[in-house]
């Protein structure tokens, strides 16, 4: 195991995000703030309570998931494509160590900014609403299971994409749609009954719920389908980047 | 001594059907200077990528102190300290994180010490804070090199380093090459600039169309294939060959006042008094005579235009 450059990369990586510390901060302080105002204070005061919680409190769930999704993606796909595009990546590939100590680093990194900014917004939350925290250990291991699986999709993006704009394009066409239909906002529910059932396909509403859940112990689907769901798609995506990294899918000539 | 790289019948062709390299073989000595010349596109970057793990040979193996390359990669890859061809950096680093970052990446741990010494040799201690993409060309390329070198390894290849590169950083090169040298590092370097290999190689290789066409000690391939030109000016300029001079290999210059003749080093002999008799026959008076040896660039040219 070659842990020094595991260390390397991994180190790169975060100095990355501290060269845009201000904004690695400040902007999910920002829009989380802005969730609130528009969502929590405007609406919330129309809405009250969903399911015995107050709507301000079920959102909150809901908005990490939002951003740790987005941005699970977004660091890993980046940090793997700009080698690429740039060249720098003959280095790695040069290098003694092995593909897995590659995703270690970059994708050990990746879901490390996530679970940092995950936990910068619900600090954030804390002061507009009164959270509760039913199960913190379930709440943890939902946090980084998604963290996870996110950066490694993230990264299979990052090495399929081969232009900026296809790197940004599966974020926007397909994750932010699943996460605003997933039931960020609202409880399912609260839907008429035909979408209920097209919502039981968006593998998203799985992990909000799964997550609203250990906070309060409300759930759109069975905590153990939520789990199941994620761990099936952490799977997948393992077995994806198995097969890049057997055929050299993009990364070898 | 066995080889220190053992490259066994490579052939490599590319996903879009293009032949790079068409079986090589070549054995590489521990401790030589091996200058791979070539035009563009011969398949030197395929060659050299081949054997650091960045491109999969489509058949054959490559073996580097008698490890793999495929299966005891950590290995053969830890000895290896490869400057690419192209300025391929990255924008928002420090040049010493970067430099860090390589030999981090190369398994080993951090030694600030021999970092800054590599940085001063190279130049660029003043300039360790400074963003990369800050640098100029010719500064980048210096980084290239202390990223290559920063794990200490014992085989260095540089691809194409004086491409485009001004005269200090040339010289700067070759001094680093010569300490490398004296410690013991095999090198081997990419060029279509013959000059650096008859300055520097112990050996050349001539890579043409994926095929390497010979490979040799840079001196005996200078004599063995060298040729020797005689230039005789003569006094009064000829329209035409004299009947009389037509069985050397002639050929008349500069407005019919010079004549060319062209010889073999190796041939038993050189013809070269009897041309003089015979020119004397023909009635011609001489001015001057100068002889020049043909050097590896004429040699390099005559090979490639050899080739089937
Ligand atoms: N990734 C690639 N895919 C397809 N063809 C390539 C690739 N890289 C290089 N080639 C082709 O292979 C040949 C050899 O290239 P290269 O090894 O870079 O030559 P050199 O370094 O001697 O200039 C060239 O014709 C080049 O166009
Ligand atoms: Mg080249």
């Amino acid at each position: 195991m070659n842990w020094h450059a595991v260390r390397v990369i991994y180190k790169f990586e975060m100095l990355r995000a501290w060269h845009t510390l201000l904004q690695t901060i400040l902007s999910p302080v920002i829009s989380t703030s802005l969730y609130f105002v528009v969502f929590g204070a405007a609406i919330g005061s129309r809405i009250e309570q969903v399911e015995g919680v107050s709507y301000g409190a079920f959102i909150v769930p809901g908005l990490i998931m939002l951003s740790l999704l987005t941005q699970s993606i977004s660091n890993a796909s980046f940090g793997i494509y700009f080698p690429r595009f740039t060249g720098t990546i003959y280095e790695v590939l040069s290098a003694p160590i092995s593909f897995y100590e590659i995703l270690l680093g970059y994708v050990g990194a990746a879901a490390s900014k996530s679970l940092i900014i995950g936990t910068i917004i619900l600090v954030t939350a804390g002061f507009f609403v009164e959270l509760r925290i039913a199960h913190p250990l379930w709440m943890l291991a939902f946090l980084i299971l998604t963290c996870v699986s996110f950066s490694l999709l993230g990264f299979i993006i990052g090495i399929w994409a081969d232009s900026f704009e296809k790197l940004q394009l599966i974020p926007l066409l397909v994750i932010t749609p699943l996460v605003f239909l997933g039931g960020s906002f609202y409880s399912v529910e609260m839907l008429p009954p035909a979408w209920q059932t097209v919502t039981l396909f968006n593998p998203v509403l799985y992990l909000i719920s799964g997550f609203r859940w250990s906070f309060f112990e409300v759930a759109d689907v069975s905590v153990g389908l939520s789990l199941f769901m994620i761990l099936l798609f952490l799977a997948i995506c393992s077995a994806i980047v198995w097969w890049m990294f057997k055929s050299g899918y993009r990364l070898k000539q | 001594m066995p080889p220190i790289v053992s490259i066994n019948r490579v052939s490599k062709r590319y996903a879009s059907g293009h032949q790079a390299l068409t079986d090589v073989s070549l054995d590489i000595a521990e401790g030589e200077i091996l200058a791979l010349l070539g035009p563009n596109g011969a398949g030197k970057t395929t060659l050299i990528s081949t054997i650091c793990g960045i491109v999969t040979a489509s058949s054959g193996t490559v073996t580097v102190a008698g490890y793999d390359n495929v299966s005891d990669y950590r290995k053969t890859r830890e000895l290896i300290g490869l400057v690419p061809q192209e300025l391929t950096l990255g924008a928002f680093d420090t040049v010493w994180n970067s430099v860090s970052f390589s030999r981090g990446l190369f398994g080993k741990r951090p030694h600030p010490a021999l970092l800054e010494e590599l940085l001063k040799e190279l130049s660029l201690w003043e300039k360790r804070d400074s963003m990369l993409m800050t640098l100029s060309g010719g500064m980048k390329r210096r980084v290239l090199i202390a990223k290559a070198l920063s794990h200490e390894p014992r085989i260095l290849f540089l691809d194409e380093p004086t491409a485009g590169v001004d005269v200090e950083l040339r010289k700067d090169m070759w001094r680093l090459v010569e300490r490398l040298r004296q410690s013991g590092v095999t090198i081997i370097l990419t060029t279509h600039y013959i000059e650096e290999a008859e300055e520097i190689a112990d050996r050349v290789g001539v890579i043409d169309g994926g095929r390497l066409l010979l490979v040799d000690d840079k001196n005996r391939l200078m004599h063995e294939m060298g040729r020797k030109q005689l230039e005789i000016e003569l006094k009064q300029p000829l329209a035409a060959l004299p009947a009389g001079l037509d069985r050397w290999d002639l050929s008349l210059a500069g407005d019919g006042s010079r004549l060319i003749y062209t010889y073999d080093t190796q041939a038993r002999s050189t013809g070269i008094t009897a041309l003089l008799q015979a020119i004397h026959d023909a009635g011609l008076s001489l001015k001057d005579l100068k002889s020049k040896q043909s050097s590896l660039e004429e040699i390099f040219v005559d090979l490639v235009n050899m080739k089937p």
